[in-house]
């Protein structure tokens, strides 16, 4: 019966080609923009690090003064921890792994002719940056709890950097000039970029930065190496200091693996707090301290630029009104087949049967409009991979957003189908064949 | 009138359809249309300064380990820079309009009064010859004199700053509203100390960066002798920009080898890429407005061509019993007025409850009233365009058509 009424389809859209054509162009114009946005808000708020984010999370404290007020326009300081606080967390040791960590950029000194000094980015961090976050090596390894005590001048390159500076050969053992000082080579780490880099600060631009270097947090302090990302004080004095109580400028992030760990680590939070306000350096609400999860973290963070969230609703509205206009399309056309659907009916098809038929009619519009769509779909990311915004790279359809597209395009000319095709098997069979 | 309205209620469920169709579009379209005048706008507001004639580079002193201090050689590079084939003036400038990095600061109406303050107002510093080099206008007032240009840097202990600045229109309309700023004083610190005289006004200035701390261009120029670490800015004649840019590092990197050029820009592309975002937008509008308007009318087109289908016989009635072609012209004609008004009355409302949440949500603007009557007209035109061919195939039917079949 299927194949019969595919036929039936076929035959009735190839009747009417330019109608045909103009619902074809309509649902794939409507799914195409809807599918390019959908596509870059989806790679946008992805997993930055799938199978190990669900275990990561982010505490925050207020260690703000009751006076200090929180503007719209400017970074939110509780976003970042103080570097004593940083400390008590790490000490404290109260996740299954933790590390504290903040970026910088620093000068590099090739020590090679053919070579001019050049700006990298990295990061500065704790011993258990790598296990925390599953950093891949390809030779060596990160450093110890003991070097973080030390301030040891020890670093860990990423794949393309120690290939820039050491070409093939290891890397390992060799000595780098950053900024001022000398750093051992200890281990030269894969590719690895999670997008975004869900762990920056949020002053940066996530979606394109990557680290290529990282040293320990304690070297970058007792060096007083450059930091970048924002640094919020709210004292008079001692606010430019890096070890200053009243300025933050560290991201910290926890392996918490259990349900009961996560509430353990947020009432530690809270005591913590507590116990700050008690000692009189914190005053605001020990209860104001939070632990996001990456995901949540990201979604606080809000990414997603204001045009991008504005151009998915103007192709979802775009989609509403193309499908409005099939709708309307759709109708037009089958109550002008109600003679041939009343002959049909009275040689014994029932309303389902037509419904049924009128139906694949529909969902075979859906099938091409989705295909034009998959194709205007790649046009508009192609479009967008032109911008020059941090996410614009990202912006690429894979496999599950393909599927999706034509499942999409399918379900919205069934959908649109449905109240034509309700319509057209409702037509009195009598009357029509009377007036034939 | 009656009948057109008569007739309409036997296709209920369609006419519904287009006149919400319609009124989707006069929502979506009329929106569209405000942000794209709105962006369209930012983008031709003027910076303030030539923007086609000017070069402008920053370095970074690598000096580091090397002793020396940084700036040390800015004296040397203007030199080498103002010896450049096709330049003709160098200054040293804290920033130019767009071009990123900037320094706010608040100022204050009265003398040791901290109630008295303007917060986040953006401070420009430039060394003498500033005001002519960028092509800056002054249009009240006078520029700075070359003994007004002193040592000073707002980093450093100890110095004394300027005592004369330049402001902005907005500026000056915000410290003294509806007066003449021109000889007023304001000041830099809460303890009356670092008073600042106006000399002259310039009515246009962007900031370097535009946000809602800082606002568009609301600035103040200070005349010093020279910016360390601030950036180069060079006149050029338009033809010989390419070249400028190209020469400018090696020009730079030999005064000093020991250094990295960290920019170095033509100042029409700084002020292009400033608003790639912006022109990306109108570009998504403009491509989904006209999409959305071409579906919308090729969707009345269809439906139109159905209906006169379906009429074809009543048309012949009515041509038969004496209604000419125009009759039959004007009633299609009619009839799509009656339902694109129908949808624009429904659109209208939409559009304004859209741009109230827009503004809610995104932070837009408020729409002017006006942008409804662009979309009403642009969807009655679009209507009766769309119209014309099935009214037209409507009038040619023969009055013969009566006669034939039952």
């Amino acid at each position: 019966m299927l194949g019969y009424y595919l036929n039936l389809a076929l035959r009735s859209l190839k009747r009417t080609p330019i109608l045909t054509g103009l619902m074809v162009l309509a649902t794939g114009l409507g799914i195409g923009a809807s599918m390019t946005m959908l596509t870059v808000l989806h790679v946008m708020t992805d997993d930055p690090l799938p199978g190990r984010s669900a275990q990561l999370y982010t505490p925050h404290l207020d260690p703000l003064p009751l006076e200090y007020k929180l503007r719209d326009d400017s970074p939110n300081p509780t976003d970042d921890l103080t570097w004593p606080d940083a400390m008590a967390l790490l000490k404290a040791h109260r996740g299954v792994r933790q590390a504290a960590m903040a970026g910088g950029s620093l000068l590099l000194w090739p020590g090679r002719s053919d070579l001019r000094p050049f700006y990298v980015n990295g990061r500065y961090a704790t011993a258990d940056f790598f296990a925390l976050f599953g950093v891949p090596f390809e030779r060596g390894g990160g450093w110890s709890a003991a070097d973080d005590a030390a301030a040891a001048q020890v670093v860990v390159l990423t794949e393309t950097l120690a290939r820039k500076l050491f070409g093939t050969g290891n890397a390992v053992g060799q000595t780098v000039r950053l900024g001022e000082h000398d750093f051992r080579v200890i281990g030269v780490a894969a590719h690895w970029v999670p997008k975004p880099l869900f762990y920056a600060d949020q002053t940066g631009t996530q979606y394109s930065d990557a680290d290529l270097f990282f040293l320990p947090l304690s070297a970058a302090v007792s060096q007083k190496l450059q930091v970048s990302g924002n640094r919020s004080g709210w004292a008079k004095g001692d606010e430019t200091a890096l070890t200053s109580a009243n300025m933050s400028w560290l991201q910290f992030w926890a392996q918490l693996d259990t349900p009961a760990q996560i509430a353990a680590y947020r009432q530690y939070l809270v005591d913590y707090s507590a116990q700050q306000k008690a000692l009189g350096r914190f005053q605001r609400p020990p209860t104001n301290a939070k632990l996001y999860s990456l995901m949540g973290w990201l979604a606080h963070e809000n990414l997603v630029p204001n045009d991008v969230r504005l151009q998915l609703w103007l192709a979802l509205g775009f989609l509403f009104v193309c499908m409005v206009n099939i709708v309307a399309l759709l109708l037009a056309k089958f109550l002008r087949r109600s003679g041939e659907i009343s002959v049909r009916r009275a040689l014994g098809a029932r309303r389902r049967d037509i419904f049924v038929q009128l139906g694949i009619e529909s969902a075979l519009i859906g099938v091409a409009g989705g295909a034009l769509g998959v194709a205007i779909a790649q046009l508009g990311l192609w479009s967008i991979r032109q911008r020059p915004d941090d996410y614009a790279r990202l912006a690429q359809m894979d496999a599950s957003m393909l599927l999706g597209t034509l499942m999409f395009a399918v379900v919205a000319s069934v959908l649109a189908g449905l109240l034509p095709a309700w319509r057209a098997c409702r037509v009195p069979p009598a009357l029509q064949l009377k007036a034939m | 009138m009656h009948p057109i309205i008569s007739a309409l209620k036997h296709h209920k469920t369609t006419v519904v359809l287009v006149a919400l169709e319609i009124a989707l579009t006069c929502a979506i379209v009329t929106n569209a249309l405000f942000l794209i005048g709105d962006r369209v706008a930012a983008i031709r507001a003027p910076t303030g300064v030539s923007d086609n004639e000017l070069v402008w580079a920053q370095t970074s002193g690598l000096d580091l380990g090397q002793g020396g201090k940084a700036g040390d050689d800015t004296a040397a590079d203007m030199a080498a820079l103002q010896g450049m084939p096709g330049v003709e003036s160098v200054v040293t400038t804290s920033g130019l309009p767009l071009s990123g990095d900037m320094f706010s600061r608040s100022v204050y109406r009265r003398s040791g009064d901290k109630g008295s303050s303007l917060d986040n107002v953006v401070e420009y510093m430039g060394s003498p010859g500033m005001l002519r080099t960028l092509g800056i206008k002054v249009s009240e007032g006078r520029d700075f004199l070359p003994k007004e240009h002193v040592d000073y840097d707002p980093f450093k202990k100890g110095q004394l700053p300027p005592t004369v600045a330049i402001i902005t229109r907005t500026l000056a309309e915000e410290l003294w509203p509806g007066q003449d700023p021109l000889g007023k004083t304001f000041w830099q610190d809460s303890n009356g100390k670092d008073a600042l005289q106006v000399v002259g006004v310039v009515d246009h200035l962007l900031n370097p960066q535009i946000n809602n701390a800082q606002g568009i261009d609301r600035s103040f120029i200070l005349p010093v002798a020279m910016v360390r670490g601030g950036l180069y800015v060079l006149r050029v004649k338009p033809g010989a920009r390419g070249a400028v840019k190209r020469d400018l590092p090696e020009v730079l990197t030999r005064i000093d080898p020991l250094r990295m050029v960290t920019e170095d820009h033509i100042y029409s592309d700084t002020v292009s890429d400033f608003y790639h975002g912006d022109r990306a937008m109108i570009w998504v509008l403009v491509v989904v407005t006209s999409c959305l308007l071409a579906l919308t009318a090729l969707g009345v087109v269809g439906l139109s061509s159905f209906w006169v289908q379906q009429r074809t016989r009543q048309i012949g009635i009515r041509r038969a019993i004496g209604a000419t072609r125009r009759d039959i012209l004007r009633y299609f004609q009619f009839e799509n007025l009656l339902i694109v008004t129908a949808g624009i009355v429904i659109g209208s409302l939409g559009a304004v409850g859209l741009n109230l949440w827009l503004m809610q949500r995104y932070e837009l603007a408020h729409m002017p009233l006006a942008w409804l009557a662009t979309g009403a007209v642009v969807l009655w035109l679009l209507g009766q365009l769309a119209v014309l061919g099935p009214a037209l195939r409507a009038a040619r039917v023969p009055p013969v058509v009566a006669t034939r079949s039952v």
